[in-house]
């Protein structure tokens, strides 16, 4: 039983870490720009497409997944050109994209699957790495969290310096207040491409990670990826609430966690790999809803 | 000469064109400001005025005619590219400031207005003395308050920062639309003797939109009335520090009715 839980635990925070970088990717567009970015359903299997691809023709690792962000931006881009130079709806616009990403990713891979179960991973590319410090580590549970771990709290900071700054306020008030930001002497076109290519990069960098750590990529692993996203984004905020950037960054990263954590626990109860979609909707709701019966400060 | 702090030539702008409904908002307007004018305009509901100002600040392209800032032509320029030269400050509040941000962000914002925006962080150096500085003389408290959120702020204090955003980078036209609208009248008090400093010590040149028609006489020295999407009435210097709000009324009541004696000769032609 002891040994039970402890699984499900080391399961949990891998693949909350994992899909750590999916909150954050989603928390850009979701909450900051207040739209539900579509693109999100092809630019995280993208993520893993470009990863997969390069990997079996032999590109290190790190290349691999930093490509992966490239292209995950790259699809951001482009649902923000067609947004703001076609004057097409924001959400129109990211369906646009994911439905084109799907024909594209299916190019990158050649076919619907690619394994990488023979292939070198970030995860294990680092732990050789600390081993070269005399650690003589061996790559399991344990060393994919740490790395996974590393690497989002990296990230995170790099989002909480980057929305610090003076682009990164006028990204922010592009989402609020756009004629305020306007007014300020800001492009918001441009504005907009920056967020949307730094979420779907993100997104896309979450596609990578987990298609390495999975031992796969699949041309349908980005089905219902944006509402697992958003339903982290909620959860985190429904815990921890409105209070600035820092806390907004943490608490996508933990409601992933959490999010995570409810749908093993609905597995665990019962339920089967069939109902998770119900499940999801179920917490997606649930998050919906719980903020409103707490007092706020703010909407 | 100098060209005109701003110009509007000839500019009209319908909204709705085309359909039954059409609503024309400018008709043929002409106005030139001098740089330094202190301009207060009043007018109905309706009238045109916050279209006008609009259409200066980017927000409303005019449908003919043409707009000149600084003699250079603007008319259809995004509002972005004006912002270096013109502050702000919209009818709806909650345009003018980030409810989500803070007071020390807000201000960091408006301190780069006009200018490329990088990665360097928006708080750095002395900006927290500098924006306690520039808060402390509004005598609202504000200074103690630069982490809070905007949106915890009372009407008149974000309407006081509004108008020190609008200000605070190097603009030189400043327009206001209401803004004391929301205002107690004792607050108002205080952010319009706010605004008629600033205004004064950075010798701005402004268009500022009120109701309060003792306000439009006291301020500026130049005033306009708006009706019908016209300029109807333009008065400066003595002759606008002799008006009196029984004036005002009187001719609002002049040009209502000429309206509806034009409406009835149209009906009966
Ligand atoms: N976006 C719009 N779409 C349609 N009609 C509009 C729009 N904006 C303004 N109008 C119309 O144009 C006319 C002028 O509006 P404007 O806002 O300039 O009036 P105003 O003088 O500022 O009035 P108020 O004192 O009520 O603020 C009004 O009849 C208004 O209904
Ligand atoms: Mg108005």
């Amino acid at each position: 039983m002891v040994a039970q839980l402890q699984a499900l635990g080391l399961n949990m925070l891998e693949q909350g870490f994992l899909f750590g970088f999916l909150g954050l990717g989603v928390l850009i567009t979701f909450r900051f720009f207040r739209f539900p970015d579509l693109t999100a359903e092809g630019s995280y299997p993208l993520g893993g497409a470009v990863a997969a691809a390069l990997l079996v023709s032999g590109v290190h690792p790190v290349a691999a997944t930093l490509s992966a962000a490239l292209a995950g931006a790259g699809a951001g881009m482009v649902t923000a050109l067609i947004h703001t130079k076609l004057k097409i709806n924001n959400i129109v616009a990211g369906i646009v994209v994911m439905t084109a990403l799907y024909s594209v990713n299916l190019r990158i891979m050649g076919r619907a699957n690619i394994p990488l179960l023979r292939e070198p991973t970030v995860f294990g590319e680092a732990v050789g790495w600390l081993n070269g410090f005399g650690l003589g580590w061996r790559e399991n549970v344990y060393t994919t969290i740490l790395v996974a771990f590393v690497l989002l709290v990296a990230a995170g900071a790099l989002l909480v310096w980057f929305f610090s700054t003076d682009l990164g306020l006028a990204v922010r008030a592009t989402g609020q207040n756009e004629p305020m930001i306007l007014s300020l002497g800001v492009d918001t076109d441009r504005t907009k491409m920056v967020g949307l290519a730094l979420s779907n990069a993100f997104i896309a960098v979450s596609g990578a990670l987990v298609a390495q750590n999975h031992g796969f990529a699949d041309i349908g692993m980005g089905i219902g990826i944006l509402v697992t996203g958003a339903a982290a984004v909620l959860i985190g905020e429904a815990i921890f609430g409105d209070r600035g950037i820092l806390t907004w960054v943490v608490a996508a990263v933990v409601g992933v966690v959490i999010y995570r954590l409810l749908v093993a626990l609905a597995l665990r109860v019962g339920l089967e790999p069939v109902d998770l979609r119900l499940v999801t909707a179920a917490l997606l709701l649930m998050a919906l809803a719980v903020p409103r019966f707490r007092p706020r400060l703010l909407r | 000469m100098t060209p005109a702090m701003l110009a509007l030539e000839r500019v009209s702008k319908s909204f709705l064109r085309g359909t039954p409904n059409e609503v024309r908002a400018l008709r043929d307007v002409d106005l030139a400001v001098a740089a330094g004018d202190f301009v207060t305009v009043i007018g109905s509901n309706g009238a045109g005025k916050s279209t006008m100002i609009k259409a200066v600040a980017g927000f409303a392209i005019p449908d003919e005619g043409r707009i000149l800032l600084e003699g250079r032509d603007i008319t259809r320029r995004p509002p972005w590219r004006r912002a270096a030269t013109i502050g702000r400050i919209a009818q709806d509040p909650n345009e003018s400031t980030c409810a989500g941000m803070t007071i020390e962000e807000n201000l960091a914002m408006a301190e780069r207005r006009g200018r490329p925006r990088g990665l360097r962080l928006a708080i750095r150096g002395d900006a927290r003395r500098r924006f306690r500085d520039a808060l402390a003389p509004i005598g609202l408290g504000l200074e103690d308050r630069l982490a809070s959120r905007v949106g915890l702020l009372s009407g008149g204090q974000r309407q006081a920062l509004a108008l020190l955003m609008a200000t605070l980078s190097g603009s030189r036209l400043l327009l206001l639309d209401e803004h004391l609208a929301a205002l107690d009248p004792k607050t108002a008090e205080t952010v319009m003797r706010l605004t008629d400093r600033l205004i004064a010590e950075r010798r701005l040149t402004a268009l500022m939109i009120t109701h309060n028609m003792q306000d439009a006489i006291r301020w500026g020295n130049r005033l306009l009335m708006m009706h019908g999407g016209r300029i109807v009435l333009d008065v400066g210097g003595a002759e606008k520090a002799a008006l009196t709000v029984q004036m005002l009324v009187d001719k609002f009541h002049a040009v209502s009715h000429a309206e509806m004696v034009e409406d009835r000769v149209l009906l009966t032609a």
